[in-house]
């Protein structure tokens, strides 16, 4: 009990909280008893053990806890041990500023790109493909160098941006052309251009966009206007199986194509139109379509998407229907529909040669 | 076996860098979670790398790095501190020595250490955390023979620094008096077992 005493003094010593006069007389007592100083000592370098002790024991124990919250965290990786979560942690850490700009950039790309396609491409969900056909003026003019047309200059004014172009026919030796009006869709001008590369300016007259038909005069003055034209427009039915023809300008030279009537309707039963079974491109869009007779039955105007070699022509009839509304509408007058084909009983490509020369290559375009 | 790979090291000259390690090491003095957690971070991979590349598991890297962390802190505890090096390269350069010590000790590595190049004097930092942890053992060893209620009374004054009032109450002893009584007792018992280990090792 008395080593308890002698020992609590010791640590109220040590600690500095005894009293003024205490520490005086435990300061005598320590001079005066050898045994009392020793202790004191002994003491003294105990309690200082058992501080290393203690602040190193709690060391320890924090570099064990820091070790397994770096562990957690993935910022410390101990092979195999390493947690889904802490990876997960690791890299959203690691690479968070990246994927915010990464997401940032990537949406304004994806803005871009989006709104791009929609600015240049041609909205076409439909099963159905119109057969318009893109080109490039410059593409053009590279295919023609130093062939044997190169000295006709393109009659496209300087400031000309060509937006599309299909095939056209002549209605009427003046120089009315029948086209498709999905042919000069957002565009305010248009030249033509016959089988020989002869180019003329011309001016759209009227458009239908229901009908999708549109009329163009050519008004060049080097234009020689046709006294008669060799084909004729087809009043009566068309029968099943039907041998049609096509002459149009999927490519910058006129070009031939054939084909049966293979339904009186078209696409979802369209009774304004034909079904066809022909290979069609773009670019005949507006091209007639003949019969054996050589009397036009139609106007190539689409295709199947989902099917190959299935086309539409938009029947004759709407041709003369329209010509009526124009006529009626005092907006011309002079149009006359030719009704005869004068190329019954030639071989096609006698038909073809006479035929050629009345269809031309249309080129929708706008001013800048 | 036993080659030892030089790790890159970096040589920071900016004062900026330079205060920040005095903030951290006086961090690690004061036993702050956010030094010691900061200078982990910074530092345990290239040693766990180097431990890895040398013959040594996951295990032994935490451990050997642990203990040099050990070493920092009584090295930063002392009152003529001075780090006449960065804390990288001092972690790195003691951790090298206790891996060496370790790995001959379990003998497997015999060589000479020719190419085993030191990059600052840490002899007597060595030699000083050796005696200290001899201390720490001996202290261990003798709280653990106190048996309970002892050791959890005498570590809950010392370790954990709770006061008498908490520790009489987790205890169950009727009062503050009773309780410190019995750790005096308990203290007692404790200093004769490490003063008996203590004194044979000196």
């Amino acid at each position: 009990m008395e080593d308890i005493l002698i020992l609590q003094s010791i640590e109220r010593y040590l600690a500095g909280t005894m009293l003024p006069a205490e520490r005086e007389y435990f300061d005598q007592l320590r001079n005066t008893t050898p045994e009392i100083d020793q202790m004191v000592v002994e003491h003294s370098m105990f309690l200082h053990q058992m501080d290393i002790y203690s602040s190193t024991r709690n060391l320890k124990h924090s570099l064990q806890e820091i070790h397994a919250k770096l562990i957690e965290r993935g910022e410390v990786n101990e092979g195999g041990e390493l947690s889904t979560k802490g990876r997960i942690i690791q890299l959203y850490n690691k690479y968070k500023r990246v994927t915010a700009i990464a997401a940032a950039v990537g949406g304004a790309i994806a803005l871009v790109t989006s709104g791009l396609l929609i600015y240049l491409s041609p909205v076409n969900n439909a099963p159905i493909q119109e057969l318009k056909r893109e080109f490039e003026v410059v593409k053009r003019n590279q295919q023609y160098q130093g062939a044997k047309l190169n000295e006709v200059d393109s009659k496209l004014p300087k400031d000309a941006l060509v937006t599309g172009g299909g095939s056209g026919f002549l209605i009427d030796g003046k120089g009315y052309i029948i086209t498709n009006a999905h042919v000069l869709k957002g565009s305010a001008y248009a030249n033509v251009v016959n089988s020989n590369h002869d180019e003329f300016e011309a001016s759209i007259v009227y458009r239908d966009e229901v009908k999708d038909l549109a009329v163009l005069k050519i008004v060049d003055k080097d234009f020689i206007a046709l006294k008669s034209l060799p084909y004729g427009l087809r009043k009566g039915d068309v029968d099943l199986g039907e041998e049609v023809f096509t002459l149009g300008y999927p490519r910058n030279d006129i070009t031939y194509n054939k084909g049966d009537l293979s339904a009186k309707t078209g696409f979802n039963g369209d009774s304004t139109r034909w079904q066809l079974e022909m290979n069609a491109n773009p670019g005949n869009s507006g091209g007639p379509v003949l019969d054996k007779n050589g009397d036009i039955i139609g106007v190539l105007s689409t295709r199947e998407k989902q099917a190959e070699g299935v086309a539409f022509a938009i029947k004759s009839k709407n041709i003369t229907h329209l010509i009526d509304e124009l006529k009626e509408n005092d907006a011309i007058q002079n149009i006359k529909i030719p009704v005869h084909s004068s190329i019954k009983k030639m071989d096609r490509a006698s038909q073809i040669k006479e035929i050629q020369d009345c269809v031309f290559l249309v080129k929708a375009f706008n001013k800048k | 076996m036993g080659y030892f790979y030089s790790s890159p090291r970096i040589k920071y000259t900016d004062v900026k860098s330079e205060l920040n390690e005095q903030l951290l090491l006086r961090g690690l003095a004061n036993n702050e979670s956010k030094a010691i957690e900061a200078i982990y971070k910074d530092n345990f991979s290239i040693i766990q790398s180097f431990i890895l590349n040398n013959n040594g598991s996951y295990d032994d890297a935490s451990d050997i790095f642990q203990e040099a962390m050990i070493a920092l802190y009584e090295k930063a505890q002392t009152d003529s501190f001075v780090l006449t090096s960065k804390i990288n390269t001092y972690l790195y350069s003691i951790c090298k020595r206790l891996w060496l010590k370790r790995l001959q000790q379990i003998g497997r590595y015999s060589n000479q250490v020719d190419s085993f190049e030191e990059t600052i004097p840490i002899q007597e930092d060595l030699e000083m955390h050796e005696k200290r942890n001899a201390e720490f053992a001996i202290m261990e060893r003798a709280l653990n023979s106190l048996g309970e209620p002892c050791k959890s009374l005498l570590e809950g004054y010392y370790v954990k620094k709770m006061d008498m009032q908490a520790l009489a109450k987790d205890f169950g002893y009727t009062n503050a008096d009773n309780a410190k009584n019995q750790k005096y007792k308990c203290l007692m018992r404790l200093k004769k077992l490490f003063f008996a280990q203590y004194n044979i090792g000196e």
